[in-house]
């Protein structure tokens, strides 16, 4: 502690679980973002990941309301929020958000995009594997053209709805913070822009690194024009960004008012190590000046023409470091607005405990969970090219609904 | 780039009764869950459960407020209101008393004795208001209990203070540390003997203008050669000295 | 000057309303036999809340009142027995990280230099001001919860378990909140805390449970000096209703708008 603090801020009442809630639906909403590029704007490149980002995104959202729930007071009083909700809170809003995300956009999408793959594979498959692919069917096993089309056309208009569904999301977990006045350091109409452009980015950077450890794990050959094309519109998202960032912080010091003095001294002491050093530099100058110079992303060809295996590598080294960046802007955002006394007169500090509900450990566990989430889904519903199932002849024939095998 | 689907007008397809069903199921059993589980008052006055306010004023008191004091101990609440203090809540000294209110006999309400209790607010502290009476606890008669001078209910000096420091603590603290430590009060003011008992009624004298400085500090002035001196004429005379020099710390202004 | 006359404080005023109840009793009867010849003054002259005053605190309508708080910084002499009360009347745990009400001091040097302390929240009084550097001026200065009528804390509740009473009051329903502490982090006077046994944000209530019984808050009850005067806002003749026209009042931090009913006399401009 330093100067003063009100005698009611010794305890910091959101930690590190609270990091990770934006942290989570940040990539939720970024690997969704991407599955869309495919989609909707007809990436073609991204097509090989298209399934996965799907899966990634519900992994991920499955878990993201985990800390929430962990760090209430009363977890088992939660239910409240879908009783009474207070309209003019914008917590009151994440049940409805999140329930409209997850039945809405992403379930609906991951089954329209399944339904042909779970009713062969219902067939397919035997005993358990067999009734739990019809059950996901939910019974609707017509593979008539028309059924296909069908299929395909709500998978599009889904996805359009769900893009601002993501922007809203993300903007939304920006929002709860961007609108506590009594907090300068959050208190930012630009807070949910910059949580949203940072969500891109982490979401593509998580589906980067999945598809090429899976890949790794597959024993499968990486598609270097998907990985490029990644690495560029990680770069175009990165630029984004750290402009928005920039644009926030310069805003900041030109208007100095009165809580800079108290704000330039945390970021000076408290913030150095993760906000200068882990989000700035390493999180974000280190990635966009190797992803400038490594991927195609500012013409046809790279400026350091590399051999594919060392382009990997710089792109799985730049995903990995932009991960750490954005866990470090979570941090420094949640972390960061309750460091400084709503006096501005002190600084106190935040001790991490290892054990317990809100420890590192707890922590560290619910960042494996999605991960084994997605194992399981992976599993279940397998989204390489090459599981997809084929048609029986007599049923599909030339559909036109079948994406274009992607290129390899 | 964007290319919006377009839709069959034709026959339902199969899909689209089942999701419907889905969903009917989900919002079903949301709002029968939601009629179910709100609480019985909630929205009556407002978004909130008015039973609430009930179970918050249910709380028990355990200050009784000095209106019940008075109800027995009426002389002493008199003798109170008629003295200094008068604006103090028997309970602040007594200490929380409702369960005493409730049974006299069992609960005695504490009746504190220690010097450090009536120091709380009466050791000096240069952050209490000027005027406020304070003491400096080592140089007032240290050992003894407050009470064996001053009748707590109606608390007065028990004989006219000898100093003046005695109830002006402050300003004989700053006086003591700065160049007039020299001086007298009586220096500059007349303090008749009925300030010492009445002190707000009968007041002491101030100094009225710059001449009574100017008796020390004026050109020429009959007074010690290391004393500052200024031209009384030229010396911004639109002022009165006070207005600048605080008289009991001059070298701080 | 603490005061250059004895002012009405909230405790004398109770008194002489005690007082006045005595003699009312043959007021009550005169006014019975009014109503019997004419029922048109009982309008008038509104005998039914005269009766009701009898059954007192079940008969409490908080539409027809609306609290406040003065505080005048210039009679705060940093003893902390409103800390204290509050904490005993209110069940605050006694550890140093839970207040309803405390009290800060204000050192401000010469050179502009501003030190604050709340040790203990000035539960156990001040001790003299250390630190370095002449000092300029140096005051204390209750703070609590500034029951807004713009309360962001309610604003933020997702489930409606704080919430602000038709007499103006904040108070938290503790079986519903969910502890979710986005109140605290959204309360601009770090006036919330967090109560480490039943896991619900708590806060001053102005003692709700005394004042719909008539008493005043207990910090107001025990504050040696006046500086705490609580009451009604709206009605003409109450000692808050005295401190507002006497005094120039300010709120702490005006610019965010929550439109505070902690009403402060003499406050510095340094106060945060």
């Amino acid at each position: 502690m330093q100067g003063f603090i009100y005698p009611n801020e010794f305890e910091l009442h959101w930690g590190i679980l609270i990091v990770l809630y934006p942290y989570l639906t940040g990539l939720v909403a970024g690997a969704f973002i991407l599955a869309s590029l495919e989609r909707v704007f007809n990436v073609k490149e991204v097509q090989p990941t298209y399934r996965l980002a799907l899966l990634t995104a519900l992994a991920f959202l499955l878990v993201a309301p985990i800390p929430l729930l962990a760090h209430l007071g009363h977890p088992l009083r939660s239910y409240e929020i879908f009783l009474t909700p207070n309209r003019q809170s914008a917590m009151a809003m994440f049940g409805f958000v999140y329930a409209w995300y997850l039945m809405v956009v992403l379930l609906l999408e991951i089954w329209f995009d399944y339904r042909k793959d779970l009713v062969l594979w219902a067939r397919q498959a035997t005993g358990v594997r067999r009734w739990m692919y019809y059950a996901l069917t939910l019974g609707a096993t017509d593979l008539s053209k028309r059924s296909l089309r069908f299929d395909d056309r709500m998978g599009r208009w889904i996805t359009i709805i769900g893009i601002p569904s993501a922007f809203l999301l993300h903007g939304y977990v920006g929002f709860i913070f961007g609108s506590v006045k009594a907090n300068p350091w959050w208190s930012s109409v630009l807070m949910p822009v910059v949580f949203l452009f940072s969500a891109i980015v982490s979401g593509i950077a998580l589906v980067l690194i999945i598809y090429v450890f899976s890949s790794l794990l597959r024993w499968k050959p990486i598609d270097m024009q998907c990985a490029d094309k990644l690495a560029a519109f990680l770069f175009y998202a990165m630029v984004v960004d750290f402009s928005l960032e920039m644009l926030d912080f310069i805003h900041r010091l030109y208007e100095s008012e009165e809580s800079i003095e108290i704000l330039s001294r945390m970021i000076e002491s408290r913030l150095f190590v993760s906000l200068i050093v882990l989000q700035v530099v390493l999180g974000t100058l280190l990635p966009l000046v190797t992803l400038g110079l490594t991927a195609p992303a500012l013409s046809k060809k790279s400026v350091l023409v590399l051999p594919d295996e060392l382009k990997r590598l710089a792109y799985l080294g730049s995903a990995i470091l932009v991960q750490i960046g954005i866990f470090s802007i979570r941090y420094n955002v949640v972390i960061g607005g309750q460091l400084f006394s709503k006096s501005l007169r002190g600084l106190t500090v935040y001790k991490a405990e290892l054990l317990g509900i809100e420890g590192v450990l707890m922590a560290s566990a619910l960042l494996i969970l999605p991960l084994i989430i997605l194992w399981m889904l992976v599993k279940i519903l397998p989204p390489w090219p090459d599981a997809e199932a084929s048609l029986p002849t007599e049923e599909g024939g030339d559909t036109g609904v079948q994406r274009p095998a992607p290129a390899r | 780039m964007v290319k919006l689907p377009e839709f069959d007008t034709g026959r339902v397809p199969q899909q689209v009764p089942r999701l419907v069903a889905v969903f009917a199921l989900v919002v079903v059993a949301l709002v029968v869950a939601r009629t179910a589980l709100i609480p019985d008052t909630f929205g009556e006055r407002g978004h909130y459960r008015a039973a609430a306010v009930d179970s918050i004023v249910a709380h028990e008191k355990k200050y009784a407020g000095q209106q019940e004091c008075a109800l027995c101990h009426n002389a002493i609440m008199q003798a109170r209101l008629a003295g200094n203090h008068s604006g103090l809540g028997c309970e602040s000294c007594h200490g929380p008393a409702a369960s005493h209110t409730a049974n006299p006999v069992e609960f005695k309400p504490r009746i504190p004795q220690e010097r450090e209790f009536c120091l709380r607010c009466h050791q000096y502290n240069p952050s209490r208001p000027t005027g406020f009476p304070q003491i400096d606890p080592i140089s007032h008669n240290a050992p003894r209990a407050c009470f064996t001078c001053h009748d707590p209910h109606a608390p007065v000096p028990p004989v006219a203070p000898g100093s003046c420091a005695a109830c002006h603590g402050q300003i004989s603290y700053q006086k003591g540390v700065s160049h007039h430590a020299a001086l007298e009060c009586t220096t500059c003011h007349e303090a008749p003997e009925e300030h010492k008992l009445s002190p707000r009624l009968v007041r002491p004298s101030k100094p009225t203008d710059r001449s009574f400085c100017g008796a020390c500090h004026a050109e020429g002035a009959d007074s010690p050669r290391e004393i500052p001196r200024i031209s009384l004429r030229t010396h911004n005379p639109q002022y009165v000295c006070w207005q600048c020099h605080y008289p009991h710390y001059p070298e701080a202004s | 000057m603490i005061s250059k006359e004895r002012e009405p404080t909230p405790q004398t005023d109770a008194l002489e309303k005690l007082q006045e109840k005595l003699k009312d009793v043959d007021r009550r009867e005169f006014l019975k036999a009014c109503s019997l010849l004419a029922p048109v003054l009982l309008g008038v002259i509104r005998v039914p809340i005269l009766e009701a005053q009898e059954v007192a605190s079940s008969e409490y309508d908080p539409t027809e009142h609306f609290y406040a708080m003065g505080i005048d910084v210039s009679k705060c002499i940093g003893c902390g027995q409103c800390v204290q009360a509050c904490k005993t009347e209110n069940d605050v745990p006694f550890e140093p990280e839970f207040f309803n009400t405390w009290v800060e001091r204000y050192v401000i040097r010469a050179d502009g230099e501003v030190d604050v302390d709340s040790p203990n929240g000035g539960l156990d009084g001040f001790p003299p001001p250390g630190g370095e550097g002449e000092i300029r001026r140096t005051f204390f200065v209750p703070k609590l919860c500034n029951h807004c009528a713009n309360p962001p804390c309610v604003q933020v509740c997702p489930v409606g378990a704080t919430f602000i009473t038709e007499d103006g009051v904040i108070l938290v329903d503790e079986s519903y909140c969910i502890g979710c502490r986005y109140c605290i982090q959204a309360c601009p006077y770090g006036a919330r805390w967090m109560h480490p046994e039943t896991h619900v944000a708590a806060k001053c209530t102005f003692c709700y449970h005394r004042v719909v019984d008539g008493l005043v808050p207990a910090c107001v009850e025990v504050c040696p000096t006046g500086a705490r005067i609580f009451g009604e806002v709206e009605q003409r003749v109450t000692p808050l209703a005295r401190f507002m026209r006497f005094n120039d009042v300010q709120v702490l931090k005006p610019h965010l708008n929550t439109k505070p009913k902690a009403y402060y006399a003499n406050l510095d401009g340094e106060v945060r």
